[in-house]
């Protein structure tokens, strides 16, 4: 069964959104998305310093299957991507919640948060 | 869609099922990844009953065979002997892949992709319509694929011990009837090991028992990474009927020395006097990243095409299949995302037996 941590925040498109509180947030991808995948081999993050609207393609994720986007969850300038991914990217499968954390960022609107999906909505979005 | 007869066992060991050609397939168990090196390092097994069983009988069967096929059964001279083929339009595009297994003279096998099934069969029907045979599909029968290092050994571990003698003389690309199960010594992921045809009242109990010898269930994932590495084509993707064997790497499966009649047999000769315009050739990308099928390649002689890809797990490195103009020298560039990535022209397989062929690694 799909692990979805109720103290995060959803996208539809399957990003996760924890909120440090200071600012700040931690992006990555849902457990249910790392399983449809399949195994990672490569993650390509975006820079420290570059900004994206809600929405806007900004990390592409590739398993041994297919390359899929990542979409920036909030808006935000990137603040820090996880170095750790580029020797082991299949962190992304065993701790997408963890290790396998994508980047972090500074939110533009910290309101935004509150617009996502809670664990509950996100996992119904998931027994569709 | 159609579920072939050991849908059950795919379930029981928690596959992953996708829409494959309108069958429902396991793509993977678990981890595409494990399953892969599981086929490098020691047995692995496919369900791939999806394929296209197809028996040719008649006293003109060699004769329509010949005509049809790019390859010349003239080669096939040995019971149980086969051989890899194409099969062409007038246009010299593929219509087909296939392996055809000589039985005896009124008798071949061939085995046909799942996906071309409908049009493979009605150009069997149409241009055997001249000739005195019969084709005949087989329903009953699923198809196992055994592979890897220790493949051979842990089917002859479920095999009758009289059958097992029989087996263990049985050469590559070449196939025996033991007990009526047809076990070919052939495969599609440039390791050792069987294709196994057996009818589907036996398949789910012959799966069982490979299972207690430790052969793991392996998808249609790694299949295709495993194909990939060992530079064997894949219909639909790295030839077309838009495509002559010429362009795909497959002039060594077109036999043309002899004035043989064959079906697409003057657009190649008109093809190769016009001068062939390019070549399937494989690329290993230099930095990181991975190759998709699809992808921009930009070389000094104009530009090409990759028509597989993706990560090599033997290798640790993207490798791909690509199209590229027939002057093309060892190096080009991979357009991925909007960037120019460097990567290296090689000739493939990239793997064979476990380990990185010469100039690849």
């Amino acid at each position: 069964m799909s692990e979805i941590p109720s103290e995060l925040r959803y996208r539809e498109s399957h990003e996760w959104v924890r909120d440090e509180g200071n600012g700040t947030a931690v992006v990555g991808i849902s457990d249910p998305a790392q399983a449809a995948l399949g195994d990672m081999v490569f993650v390509e993050l975006p820079e420290p310093g570059m900004s994206y609207s809600q929405g806007e393609a900004c990390a592409v994720v590739e398993s041994v299957k297919a390359a899929s986007d990542v979409y920036a969850p909030v808006s935000c300038e990137v603040i820090e991507a996880n170095g750790a991914l580029e020797d082991n990217p299949e962190l992304v499968n065993t701790d997408p919640y963890g290790e396998g954390w994508l980047f972090k960022v500074q939110l533009t609107d910290a309101g935004e948060i509150d617009g996502l999906l809670n664990s509950e909505a996100y996992a119904a979005q998931q027994d569709d | 869609m159609r579920r072939t007869s050991l849908y059950d066992s795919h379930l029981a060991a928690g596959a992953r099922m996708v829409d494959f050609g309108g069958w429902e397939m396991p793509i993977n168990y678990g981890s595409q990844l494990d399953e892969h090196h599981q086929v490098r390092t020691a047995a692995g097994m496919f369900d791939v009953s999806h394929m296209t069983v197809v028996d040719i009988h008649g006293p003109e069967t060699r004769a329509f065979l010949s005509n049809l096929l790019a390859n010349d059964v003239a080669k096939l001279t040995t019971p149980g002997q086969a051989f890899y083929s194409c099969m062409l339009k007038e246009s010299g595009g593929v219509m087909d892949d296939l392996i055809a297994y000589f039985m005896n003279e009124d008798w071949f096998r061939l085995v046909v992709n799942a996906t071309t099934r409908d049009k493979g069969l009605a150009w069997l029907e149409r241009h055997g319509a001249e000739f005195s045979i019969a084709v005949t599909e087989h329903h009953e029968l699923s198809i196992i694929a055994v592979q890897g290092p220790e493949a051979r050994q842990k089917v002859h571990a479920v095999m009758p011990a009289q059958a097992v003698s029989e087996l263990a003389q049985l050469k590559p690309f070449s196939a025996v009837d033991v007990d009526g199960i047809f076990v070919a010594r052939t495969g599609y992921t440039g390791e050792d090991g069987y294709e196994i045809l057996i009818s589907v009242l036996q398949a789910e109990a012959f799966w069982d028992r490979l299972l207690e010898q430790g052969v793991k269930p392996c998808g249609l994932g790694a299949r295709d990474t495993l194909r990939l590495e060992a530079g064997m084509n894949l219909y639909g993707q790295d030839m077309t009927e838009e495509d002559t064997p010429l362009v795909s790497g497959l002039a060594w499966t077109v036999a043309m020395r002899d004035d043989r009649e064959f079906i697409g047999r003057k657009a190649l000769e008109k093809q190769k006097m016009d001068g062939v315009p390019a070549r399937l050739v494989g690329l290993v990308l230099e930095g990181r990243g991975v190759l998709r099928p699809g992808q921009k390649i930009i070389t000094e002689a104009g530009e090409g095409v990759t028509t597989s890809g993706s990560f090599s797990p033997t290798l640790q490195k993207a490798i791909a299949l690509a199209r590229v103009p027939a002057a093309t020298g060892d190096r080009c560039e991979v357009e991925i995302r909007g960037k120019h990535l460097p990567a290296r022209i090689v000739k493939p397989p990239f793997v064979r037996k476990g380990k990185a062929c010469e100039g690849i690694a």
